[in-house]
């Protein structure tokens, strides 16, 4: 699955995550709202399991980064929220290693939750539908990088 | 000979044909395939180099929440796959996990064309006034032509019994049968195939029941345990009123809170307090069994630890015996770590069928496995008690 290239568990120097609190957030929330809308229109989400997240806010925060991005689900599409004016439904935090190794198949969340390494607070049952939705997802095969995949 | 009798004859006739086709697939798949891979010569080297091993290899049967969960257990080495309805008919009732009927006919289809099998697990107890649904998911995985039924309750045992006759059937674990009589029993009025055992038992008193039944037995091999209890635990209901025989889910994530404050981590169900875990104290399912409670002025795991069986250690034992199959629990989890344990555990059973005199526990299958192990750790379970 992950050809013969491991993302290593690190996590980034602390000045980092201070350098990146400083550091305007929106760019965060834009990019995974793209990634995730780029999801929904190559119809890769359940739309079942998509309307349970109708009006939900979401927090995703990268430890040593200090990086955090927080959006919505709203009428078919991911949103961001730049000022979120109540805590999030549901929130995720986890050193950058984590989220990668989650990303590429190459760690299970619940080895991670168990671990410690990765964080999940606010409605338990979202958060199982939000795991779920995205362990189901059958993402398309990655194109051969010869420079990667050797 | 009447008409009818003809008929049936027939389709007698072409299930045998269709058993033998998919016996011979099977056979041929597993000896073809060397640590997960395709291996042309594989079939012909146990007849060239070696003697062929004492007593067959148990099949492999792996959990598949999700499809693609499903195709990380057949590529990564399972011989079989169980996998159940998105409803309360199977005990791994959670949202988003399983399958719809879509998902469901091309799943069966990934493993079918591989030579594998496909069990579907309708392995919780008909609620009242519900009894149709049981029946519906009974027909349905006979319709969509599922290798065997997991069943757990008397009464569908019957109903599948009656109304399917030809389907091959097995005792859920959460039957929770633990003798050769419980089994035999089973087999005589139902026609099981395969019993599974709840992980209660010796190695010595698993080996027993073999002995004394012709049905086929199926154990744990790895994955998240719990007070094994299996079909008669209430814990979960105790807490919030539903449980996995009733709901099909154990401690159902609507009542589960997690509640991060500095320096530890709490967790409740349905706002009783399970446990509170330090920043680098391994966590667990927020089950009652794995909570830490005060007991007589201490405050300890006071039914038992978060913990993971693994049986790598014992698996010639485990061949020696004639256990039939190795089932791996986690129909929760994500295909990563579906395909994690299938590939460590195929390669292990591959390595005790080459040569089981030789076969030692790599120490990278136990690092693979206790690092997916709940509270990353793993023990021997009942297997190895002492006493009984």
């Amino acid at each position: 699955m992950n050809g013969n290239f491991t993302i290593p568990k690190f996590k980034l120097p602390g000045f980092v995550a201070s350098l990146g609190h400083k550091l305007p957030q929106w760019p965060h929330a834009l990019a995974l709202v793209g990634v995730l809308n780029a999801a929904l229109k190559m119809k890769l989400l359940p739309e079942s399991e998509l309307a349970l997240l109708e009006e939900k806010l979401f927090r995703v925060r990268v430890l040593d980064t200090g990086g955090e991005a927080t959006y919505t689900y709203r009428s078919g599409l991911f949103r961001p929220v730049f000022r979120p004016d109540r805590e999030p439904d549901l929130a995720f935090a986890a050193n950058l290693s984590a989220y990668l190794q989650m990303l590429a198949r190459q760690e299970d969340p619940d080895t991670l939750f168990f671990n410690r390494e990765l964080e999940i607070t606010g409605d338990t049952e979202l958060g199982l539908i939000v795991k779920n939705m995205l362990d189901a997802v059958e993402w398309p095969k990655r194109p051969h990088l010869p420079l990667v995949s050797s | 000979m009447h008409p009818n009798d003809c008929t049936k004859l027939r389709s007698h006739f072409i299930i045998f044909k269709t058993e033998l086709c998919r016996a011979i697939l099977l056979r041929t798949s597993r000896l073809t395939r060397i640590n997960g891979k395709q291996d042309g010569l594989a079939i012909l080297r146990p007849l060239i180099f070696r003697s062929p091993p004492m007593s067959s290899l148990p099949d492999l049967v792996c959990p598949a929440g999700s499809l693609p969960a499903l195709k990380a257990a057949v590529d990564n080495g399972a011989d079989a796959v169980y996998l159940g309805y998105k409803n309360d008919t199977n005990a791994r009732n959670f949202a988003g996990l399983n399958f719809d009927a879509k998902t469901m006919v091309e799943g069966i289809r990934y493993a079918h064309a591989k030579g594998r099998e496909v069990l579907m697990a309708i392995n919780t107890f008909p609620q009242a006034g519900r009894i149709a649904d049981w029946h519906k998911a009974v027909d349905g995985a006979v319709d969509q032509g599922v290798d065997a039924i997991i069943l757990a309750d008397i009464g569908l045992l019957d109903y599948a019994r009656e109304r399917h006759p030809q389907q091959r059937l097995h005792l859920s674990v959460q039957g929770s049968a633990t003798s050769y009589e419980a089994i035999n029993f089973c087999q005589r009025e139902f026609g099981v195939r395969r019993a599974v055992l709840p992980r209660v038992l010796t190695l010595a008193q698993v080996e027993h029941v073999i002995k004394n039944t012709s049905v086929e037995i199926e154990v744990f091999g790895f994955g998240s345990l719990c007070v094994m209890n299996e079909g008669r635990c209430w814990l979960s209901s105790y807490a919030c009123g539903e449980s996995p025989n009733t709901v099909g889910a154990c401690s159902p994530a609507k009542y589960v809170k997690w509640d991060k404050k500095p320096g530890t981590m709490e967790t409740r169900l349905n706002g009783i307090l399970i446990d509170r875990f330090g920043d680098d104290e391994p966590a667990g399912y927020p089950t009652l069994c794995k909570g830490r409670f005060e007991v007589q002025g201490e405050t300890y795991y006071a039914l038992e630890e978060p913990t993971s069986l693994n049986v790598l250690e014992l698996l010639p034992d485990i061949i020696k015996i004639g256990v039939r199959a190795i089932k791996v629990e986690g129909r929760q989890r994500s295909p990563t770590y579906v395909a994690q344990v299938t590939r460590t555990l195929r390669a292990a059973l591959d390595s005790a069928r080459d040569s089981a005199e030789r076969f030692h526990v790599k120490p990278a299958w136990q690092a693979e496995l206790a690092k997916v192990s709940e509270g990353s750790q793993a023990t021997l379970g009942a297997y190895n008690r002492p006493w009984r």
